[in-house]
């Protein structure tokens, strides 16, 4: 039986998969996974499932009978090393078990790796990385005979993790190796306001740290030593300096790769016909009006999303557009961020703040117009700027500067119909 | 066993067997329910499982928190007097809850 094969069991497999269905696509569908689970959502790993607030079993997709119902053929604990293809997109995709999948046509659905920390002393037993269920098993299985934590990377995943490991009633110290925490996702406002907020709660944070070596104790970890000679003790370390794109597959294949797998529009690889969706996708830049040739790479639940519906709809034989506007979230302790838009190529900013309700947000321009807002417990603020760059409205500048002002309340629908972008 | 009766925009309905202490959109996401999108998986952050809770059950549920209910003013469709994130209602031993899914999530 040849079908489609999606390799990646992960929310741009799943969501390609369920899509298609949702869109009556007939032929055989087979989600493949590596990892020995059944399809599962990731973001939970370094939040409500680190904390114990939920168990393993919420954080499943679909059920069997979901699956089953679908005709989806879901297989895991096959982790695919070799593919071979014919020029007309079909081929075999061969696994290190053995086993071998035939496909009519092929989907890259297989994400991103975390970044390995290049320290002597990166491989003692206790160096930890965060990324998928084994990783947060083996972190969880570990806390409870912890009591110091050097986590490595002031990023999104190490705040969320520190927020929780805090939480736990852990010692924690972050070491972010940039001048600000999440420099490369937010700016210098929002930046200094996680600091402020962690900080308070008790969690040491070391920007410009240079860690020279993570230190033994025994057999195991003790601790990071800093280039001034400094050592962070720690009974565990965790990593969390960003990922890399699992590209081995498509370039064993001749796709263009760069920074992910290129992709046009429709999701569709250098090939004509293999798609690629979700963190290991390179994709022309979706925002409306974004610059002609700019290309993207996102880490997101809502990129893997979307451009898995446009995915399916090209496999289907629809060319659809990417639709709405990439946002992002990252909930860290009682910390609530939310991205909406892209603030690069912003030239100005203003900063909306209510220290009595703990709202803070900053809204990011291009001239008069608005390209992102980064607002922390701020959801009202956040669903108007998202509302609002999906239509191409205007929030001015002036009047947006008062905090007190609903955002919703000055937005000036726009005056003509969205545009189609051009194709780059 | 509790149960989640999920109607949409045009009227269709379905029952859908429920387990203790899940959400009610992890009840529908897990079993296919069409009409609630969850892109957050139940965080708090998308308002894209936005439901109209029938008037009579609206009345038992726990009420909300605010942040819920600000993310609800940015809902795809306007928000009405039961509205409620499916994410934030919790299934309990004798839920009996009857919910309509808006047009569009998104």
């Amino acid at each position: 039986m040849s079908g489609l094969l999606i390799i990646g069991a992960s929310q741009a497999g799943v969501q390609l998969a369920v899509s298609l269905r949702a869109l009556g696509h007939e032929g055989p569908v087979t989600l493949l996974g590596e990892e020995n689970h059944r399809p599962y959502q990731r973001p939970a790993l370094s939040k409500e499932f680190l904390q114990g607030i939920i168990t393993k079993e919420s954080l499943i997709f679909r059920t069997q009978e979901y699956w089953d119902g679908h005709r989806i053929t879901v297989v895991k604990n096959e982790r695919i090393v070799r593919i071979e293809k014919k020029d007309d997109g079909s081929g075999t995709a061969f696994a290190r078990s053995g086993a071998s999948f035939d496909f009519g046509r092929l989907a890259l659905t297989v994400g991103a790796r975390a970044r390995r920390l290049q320290l002597p002393g990166a491989d003692l037993p206790g160096v930890l990385y965060l990324r998928n269920a084994d990783d947060a098993l083996e972190l969880k299985a570990r806390v409870p005979a912890v009591r110091d934590v050097v986590v490595i990377g002031g990023g999104f995943i190490g705040l969320e993790a520190a927020a929780s490991l805090t939480k736990l009633g852990k010692r924690v110290t972050v070491l972010e190796a940039g001048p600000r925490l999440v420099g490369r996702a937010v700016g210098p406002e929002t930046s200094e306001h996680l600091r402020a907020h962690h900080t308070e709660r008790g969690v040491e944070i070391v920007l410009d740290a240079q860690a020279s070596r993570v230190v033994p104790n025994g057999d195991a970890v003790g601790g990071v030593e800093l280039v001034d000679g400094r050592v962070v003790p720690a009974d565990i370390v965790l990593v969390g300096i960003g990922v890399v794109p699992n590209t081995e597959l498509a370039e064993s294949l001749g796709l263009e790769c760069d920074n992910g797998v290129v992709v046009d529009r429709y999701a569709v690889a250098s090939d004509g016909v293999t798609v690629a969706v979700g963190d290991c996708a390179n994709l022309p830049n979706p925002v409306p009006g974004a610059p002609t040739g700019d290309r993207v790479r996102f880490e997101s639940v809502n990129n893997a999303i979307e451009q898995a519906k446009v995915a399916a709809y090209a496999i289907t034989g629809r060319q659809e557009e990417y639709a709405g506007i990439p946002w992002f979230w990252s909930n860290q302790g009682e910390l609530k961020l939310q991205i909406a838009g892209l603030s690069s190529g912003a030239d100005r900013t203003l900063v909306r703040r209510d220290d009595e309700k703990g709202k803070f947000s900053v809204l990011y321009y291009r001239g008069d117009r608005i390209l992102a807002a980064d607002c922390v417990n701020h959801p009202l603020d956040f669903m108007a700027v998202k509302a609002a760059l999906a239509s191409e409205a205007a929030i001015p500048f002036e009047q947006a500067l008062d905090p007190e002002t609903p955002l919703k309340k000055i937005t000036v629908a726009a005056a003509a119909p969205r545009e189609t972008r051009s194709e780059t | 066993m509790p149960k989640v009766t999920f109607t949409d925009a045009i009227g269709d309905t379905r029952t859908v067997e429920a387990n203790p202490g899940d959400s009610v959109m992890e009840t529908a996401v897990r079993n296919g329910v069409p009409g609630i999108v969850a892109e957050c998986g139940g965080s708090l952050s998308c308002a894209t499982c936005h439901v109209f809770v029938d008037p009579v059950d609206f009345a038992s549920l726990p009420p909300m928190e605010d942040m819920e209910d600000e993310m609800l003013y940015g809902a795809a469709v306007d928000r009405a007097d039961t509205s409620r994130l499916s994410c934030q209602i919790r299934v309990t031993e004798d839920t009996d809850l009857h919910v309509t899914t808006p047009e569009t999530q998104v």
